[in-house]
């Protein structure tokens, strides 16, 4: 039996008072990548945010459940705990901070939320050799502040470098893409499939198609003012990336008169 | 009022305090006391006290220990504030009167050190030629006050081209069963090419207020180096006003670090003065609030030499409805070219209670120097809070962290290792916990 993994039923989200998400529902199970697609402003970010626990985001209406437990109910850093990542579009700079403080912070957290020890300072740095090696991610970073001075593609692979550390069991990758070269684009796509597994599972919040080349996805969704207009298999995203979103988005607006 | 008060104080007990005294610091009096009828205590009217009344923290009544009762201390408790990893000669003031132990001192030859009031009779000559020749009285302050009335303190004084290798420390500590003013002096002098490494180490034990009012002069001579360090853990309940004057002669070095990690009330003056070209100054200041807790650090530079440099930077956390004040001035005269100087005070106010003032203050008469100077007050950055808290940090050690590594710059400059560590964890401590304690020292316990 598949493991269900997420499930949103009815997500209704404000922020500032404005309504971003009108009634989401999507179900994830355990080893399945899902897309989802949909042009700007459609509310794919505050999906994202609201999912992690943003605080400048309202939950009005709905819920969500995370491996079996009320993920709305959860702080942002218990979310993370219990196994839910998000891949940030713009990766926050912290001067002062090392990658190395903040990592070994964030790894023992988690183990004390988990109720283990700290992790041995010879495991962890095996850990991230390791784990830098998935994304080719030069030491010369662990010393620096987090993604201060990082490039656009070293921020982004320092992304999913850590969520290589923290092991998620649901990843959230929003517009990872964005901002990528092709070369950088590879190497975070190969990074996010060596961490796929039978037991986790990944959403690709992407614009567009070109990812999803490298991240092959199982199901596709495309948003569109705050509601999911259409759920359907990979070859979705493909017809997207001929025709564009205004066919689609046609046929939602006329269904909706009817 | 509070003039009239000391004047009185003075007057009705000046055969007291004589007494009690050694005569070099007797014969200033006269002259401190006249200086003290002009200017009285600097209230909220003078410019650089806008932010502090020091005229009203001296209107309490305050006792004075001007008959020299001996107060009970547990100087083998007290003793025990350590560094780790850091060996020190370490001194001692109780309340206002230096503590002699047993034990020798391992110091270079010639260097003096020990009891104001001892080295005021055992030296006179060396005494008289230094003291109160930086400390002007003839402007608001506490100068004037402190000279009337002091009766003891601490001395150190380095001759040419010696270097004291092992860091001195003093340790100060308010212990009182009643409401108390002490009144400190410390005077430091270096000879040419002379070097010392001075830690003061300001506490209290005291169950009730109390406050010191210490004058600090520090006499740098050519070439000379001096670090010194100044750390204030003392009490909620605790006042403290504290002027230092600095003159640096050709081709010194100051390094100076202000801390207030847990105080009560603190205003910290800092004069500093270049009498010769190619000296440098190093000045930096941390400051951690919360509750109803007050700091408010003056500095001021005086470029009356060329080629001189002076670097500042003052950080301030402040938490629940404390208050803060910083405000600096840097002056370059009109001889003082190639003077280059750099001040900057950044400050985190953690709630919409916590007040911070800041006023650098820029004026230049020479044309060919660099100068610059910034403030800022902010909160801490949200989203840096929100990024950590994904990664699994929780809300109040991601807190932590960016204060910490707000502080990062201020504590990086301690060029002593050992006390570098041992105050940034310090700093972290007080950060975690609200209150500081060195955990290697009794008092604070």
């Amino acid at each position: 039996m598949t493991m269900e993994m997420l499930k949103i039923e009815n997500l209704h989200a404000s922020v500032a008072g404005k309504e971003i998400l009108k009634g989401i529902d999507l179900s994830v199970n355990a080893g399945e990548i899902h897309a989802i697609m949909g042009p700007n402003g459609s509310g794919k970010s505050t999906l994202s945010n609201v999912l992690s626990g943003h605080p400048g985001y309202t939950v009005t209406e709905g819920k969500a459940t995370f491996k079996g437990k009320d993920l709305l109910s959860l702080p942002a850093e218990h979310r993370s705990h219990e196994g839910l990542f998000m891949s940030f579009q713009y990766p926050v700079e912290i001067p002062g901070v090392s990658m190395t403080n903040f990592m070994r912070t964030a790894i023992n957290e988690k183990r004390r939320y988990l109720g283990l020890e700290p992790i041995s300072p010879t495991d962890f740095l095996k850990l991230i050799k390791q784990k830098r090696d998935l994304v080719k991610l030069d030491a010369k970073f662990m010393n620096r502040s987090v993604n201060e001075g990082f490039s656009g593609g070293e921020k982004k692979r320092n992304e999913i470098f850590q969520m290589a550390m923290l092991e998620p069991s649901l990843s959230i990758l929003d517009e990872t893409d964005s901002g990528l070269d092709i070369d950088a684009l590879r190497i975070v796509a190969e990074g996010v499939n060596s961490l796929k597994s039978p037991e986790t599972s990944a959403i690709v919040i992407t614009h567009y198609q070109r990812l999803l080349d490298y991240i092959k996805p199982d199901i596709v969704h495309v948003l569109y003012a705050g509601r999911i207009i259409r759920t359907a298999g990979p070859e979705l995203a493909l017809e997207l990336e001929e025709r564009g979103y205004d066919w689609l988005i046609r046929e939602f607006e006329e269904s909706e008169k009817a | 009022m509070a003039r009239e008060t000391y004047s009185e104080l003075f007057n009705a007990n000046r055969g007291l305090i004589d007494r009690g005294a050694a005569p070099v610091l007797n014969d200033m009096r006269d002259h401190a006391a006249a200086m003290f009828l002009r200017h009285g205590f600097p209230d909220r009217r003078v410019e650089e006290y806008l932010h502090t009344d020091v005229a009203d923290w001296f209107s309490t009544d305050w006792g004075m220990n001007l008959a020299r009762v001996q107060i009970p201390v547990d100087t083998a408790e007290a003793f025990r504030c350590n560094v780790p990893n850091l060996t020190t000669q370490t001194h001692f003031l109780a309340c206002d009167r230096y503590v002699h132990r047993e034990g020798g001192q391992q110091l270079p030859d010639g260097v003096i050190c020990g009891s104001l009031s001892d080295i005021s009779r055992s030296n006179p000559e060396l005494v008289s030629s230094c003291l109160g020749t930086l400390a002007d009285m003839d402007r608001p302050g506490i100068a004037a006050l402190n000279t009337m009335f002091v009766q003891d303190g601490f001395m150190i004084y380095v001759p040419d081209n010696t270097v004291v290798e092992k860091p001195v420390q003093l340790v100060s500590l308010m212990q009182s069963p009643v409401q108390m003013l002490a009144v400190r002096r410390i005077l430091v002098v270096l000879g040419k090419g002379a070097g010392l490494r001075l830690l003061l180490c300001d506490h209290s034990a005291a169950s009730v207020p109390c406050m010191s009012a210490s004058v600090v002069e520090c006499s740098v001579g050519q070439g000379a180096g001096l670090e010194l360090y100044d750390l204030e853990e003392t009490s909620l309940s605790n006042t403290r006003v504290t002027e230092y004057f600095v003159s640096q002669q050709r081709d010194s070095r100051v390094h100076a670090d202000i801390v207030t990690l847990t105080n009560g009330r603190t205003r910290n003056t800092f004069h500093s003065v270049f009498k010769g070209p190619g000296a440098e100054l190093e000045l930096n200041g941390i400051a951690i609030m919360d509750g109803a807790q007050h700091v408010d650090n003056y500095t001021f530079v005086d470029h009356q030499s060329s080629d001189c440099s002076s670097r500042e930077l003052f950080k301030y956390v402040l938490d629940g409805e404390s208050t803060g004040s910083f405000a600096g001035k840097v002056l370059v005269r009109p001889h003082a070219q190639h003077t280059a100087s750099v001040q900057t005070n950044r400050n985190i106010c953690m709630t919409g209670t916590a007040r911070m003032f800041t006023q650098p203050q820029l004026e230049i008469y020479a044309d060919d120097v660099k100068c610059s100077h910034g403030a800022t007050v902010g909160q801490l950055d949200e989203k840096a809070l929100f990024y950590m808290q994904q990664r699994g940090i929780g809300l109040a050690e991601a807190r932590m962290l960016l204060m910490l590594a707000f502080m990062s710059d201020v504590l990086d400059r301690i060029s002593l290792d050992p006390l570098r560590s041992r105050l940034t964890a310090l700093v972290e401590l007080r950060l975690r916990h609200g209150q500081a304690h060195c955990d290697g020292c009794n008092i604070c316990k």
